[in-house]
């Protein structure tokens, strides 16, 4: 779409009379065309990195895939096979446990944090930048630190766990301790990210509504329970929204896990996105593995459609 | 009497909340800081009790720039990620401003359509998106690693946002100058979006150089990898030469510390809009 070489007068975009809409319509042809283009690269893009993908999955799903790429229809062969294999159950309750964990506390980690550091100034400023400094580092490299410093007996955790009488503990170890170790670390990465949504959200609501309610006589407590938390639900909803399918699918937790237990001890931490993956790159049942996914995307749909159902997309009649 | 009651609990209040967000925060970054500290310290020393190395060392360093072909990995990855971001601030500008700007028919279920892949998370769509790749040709190669990682529903809905709010009087002159909607996006919305792809940038490619999975995923050769697939081969080499993981590790993470500390107000500012609307 090369430069117009046309000139219009400037009526022509202020009003639309019967005698200029030819000229109206060449533009706005102009304009689709345009519109077109520019949207191309990344629609296309979408379509086939992701779009694709997703159909794929659900296809792909009711085949099996042998060794040498070549795919048998079985129908609901991969779906009957789930249901019988106690591994992807584990991997289920896994999935479920660590999101029933870490959605609430990456709500009350990061809404805690913003109240903390609301007030603005240098000193709240560098606070807020430290509590963000984890987001900065890879999984990987926070899977590794976290390894050092939960090691047994020597690690600096492990050291603090004994000087408080805690015996020789194995956070990463034991399979009862896994998962809840694997939480709090995550906790650790992700809250800083969680604060600046709830900082973003508690600008927006107005000082007055507060100083109104000061002067009624509310204490802080009151204010929070009845003014601020109210008035962040469409912050609330972003949150929960985006740290559900974070906390059941998302590449972030799966670099944790891979790397820092690797779904271990004993499966204690085969999140349904791991055991995914080693169906599919280490035992070669994409068909498996496809069927999987395809169940994993069918419960989040429905999970978000809940918490629309029952936040009305965050947007209550307040307003 | 009261008053100076009051104002001396108010500033206890004070130096309390400073206290326990003190606290709170150097144990947030305790992790960070320890990764450094191992980094500089001699084997014998990693599971010593003593928080500062006895006789610090740039050997561990050393060992991973010569011994293993490490700078390889940091040019791979940072090829691919400044790539991606570059390419994908493009597209996404374009994808952005047509969305907020211009009228066609289908914008709306375009915009519709493009935002609920938002949602859409690697690890779910990873097998078909491996065999699509592999289909293409492009396993192992430097496409394959690029290409699949441009597209993302974020970037695109951040800028739209952004030129929702532009004023449309500097486009509105050059339209009735005759200017083509390439030449307006070009040399008006582009320069002035210089804020807004700056903060993306950063973020694009900071996602891209801690990015694990796909890399892990899609390129096996060692030629290849980039510096986080790198890494978790590394300490599956060495196992328990933690002094030099960490230094590995800290030649990763800390280029991105430093360009967090320099530019902590944009990024900051552009994560904090995208949890709104």
């Amino acid at each position: 779409m090369g430069r117009s070489d046309m000139t219009y007068p400037s009526t022509t975009l202020a009003s639309t009379t019967a005698k200029d809409r030819p000229v109206i319509s060449r533009r706005n042809r102009r304009d689709w065309l345009a519109g077109y283009l520019f949207v191309l690269p990344d629609a296309l893009g979408l379509l086939v990195f992701v779009g694709l993908p997703m159909l794929l999955a659900l296809g792909i799903g009711f085949f099996e895939v042998d060794g040498f790429g070549s795919y048998k229809f079985v129908a609901f062969k991969n779906y009957a096979r789930m249901w019988h294999d106690p591994l992807f159950w584990s991997a289920l309750r896994v999935t479920v446990l660590y999101a029933v964990m870490l959605v609430p506390a990456l709500y009350v980690s990061g809404l805690g944090l913003a109240l903390l550091v609301q007030r603005g100034g240098r000193f709240a400023t560098v606070i807020r930048a430290m509590f963000f400094a984890p987001q900065m580092v890879s999984l990987v490299v926070v899977a590794l630190v976290w390894q050092i410093l939960l090691v047994e007996k020597v690690g600096a955790i492990g050291r603090l766990a004994a000087a408080i009488g805690w015996g020789p503990v194995s956070f990463l170890g034991d399979p009862n301790l896994a998962l809840i170790t694997l939480v709090a670390v995550s906790v650790w990465f992700m809250m800083g990210f969680y604060m600046l949504i709830f900082l973003g959200g508690l600008q927006d609501i107005p000082g007055e509504y507060y100083e109104a309610a000061k002067i009624d006589g509310a204490g802080p407590v009151t204010s929070f329970w009845y003014i601020t938390l109210p008035l962040l639900r469409p912050t609330s909803f972003f949150v929960l929204l985006v740290s559900i399918v974070m906390a059941a699918a998302g590449g972030q937790v799966f670099d944790l896990i891979y790397v820092m237990t690797n779904g271990g001890p004993v499966n204690a931490t085969a999140a349904l996105i791991v055991y995914i993956y080693k169906q599919a790159f280490q035992l070669g049942a994409f068909g498996y593995a496809s069927a999987m996914a395809s169940l994993l995307v069918v419960m989040l749909m429905l999970v978000t459609l809940l918490l629309f159902a029952l936040t009305r997309g965050g947007r209550f009649d307040h307003d | 009497m009261t008053s100076t009651h009051s104002a001396g609990s108010a500033h206890i209040l004070r130096l309390l909340w400073m206290l326990i967000s003190a606290v709170l925060a150097l144990m947030t970054i305790f992790p960070l800081v320890w990764m450094l500290v191992i980094a500089f310290k001699p084997a014998p020393e990693v599971f010593a009790p003593n928080f500062l190395p006895v006789s610090p060392t740039l050997g561990n360093f050393l060992y991973v720039l010569t011994e293993v072909p490490f700078l390889r990995y940091l040019a791979n990855s940072f090829f691919m990620s400044a790539t991606v971001t570059i390419v994908a601030l493009f597209f996404h500008s374009m994808a952005g401003y047509a969305l907020a700007r211009l009228h066609f028919p289908g914008r709306d279920f375009i915009f519709l359509a493009m935002f609920s892949t938002f949602l859409v998370s690697l690890p779910v769509i990873i097998v078909p998106l491996f065999i699509l790749v592999k289909a293409l040709g492009l396993i192992n190669t430097y496409a394959g690693l690029i290409v699949p990682s441009i597209f993302n529903a974020f970037g695109i809905f951040l800028l739209r946002q952004y030129y929702l709010s532009l004023p449309r009087e500097l486009e509105e002159a050059a339209i009735m100058d005759g200017a083509g909607r390439w030449r307006i996006y070009w040399s008006i919305v582009l320069p002035l979006s210089r804020p807004i792809l700056a903060a993306l940038a950063i973020l694009f490619f900071l996602a891209n150089w801690n990015a694990f999975l796909w890399p892990l995923t899609v390129a096996s050769d060692t030629n290849l990898w980039v510096v986080q697939v790198a890494i978790v081969n590394f300490k599956s080499q060495y196992a328990g030469a933690w002094n030099y993981v960490m230094a590995a590790s800290t030649i990763v993470a800390l280029p991105m510390l430093v360009l967090f500390v320099i530019f902590q107000r944009q990024i900051t500012e552009s994560i904090k809009t995208s949890g709104l609307k």
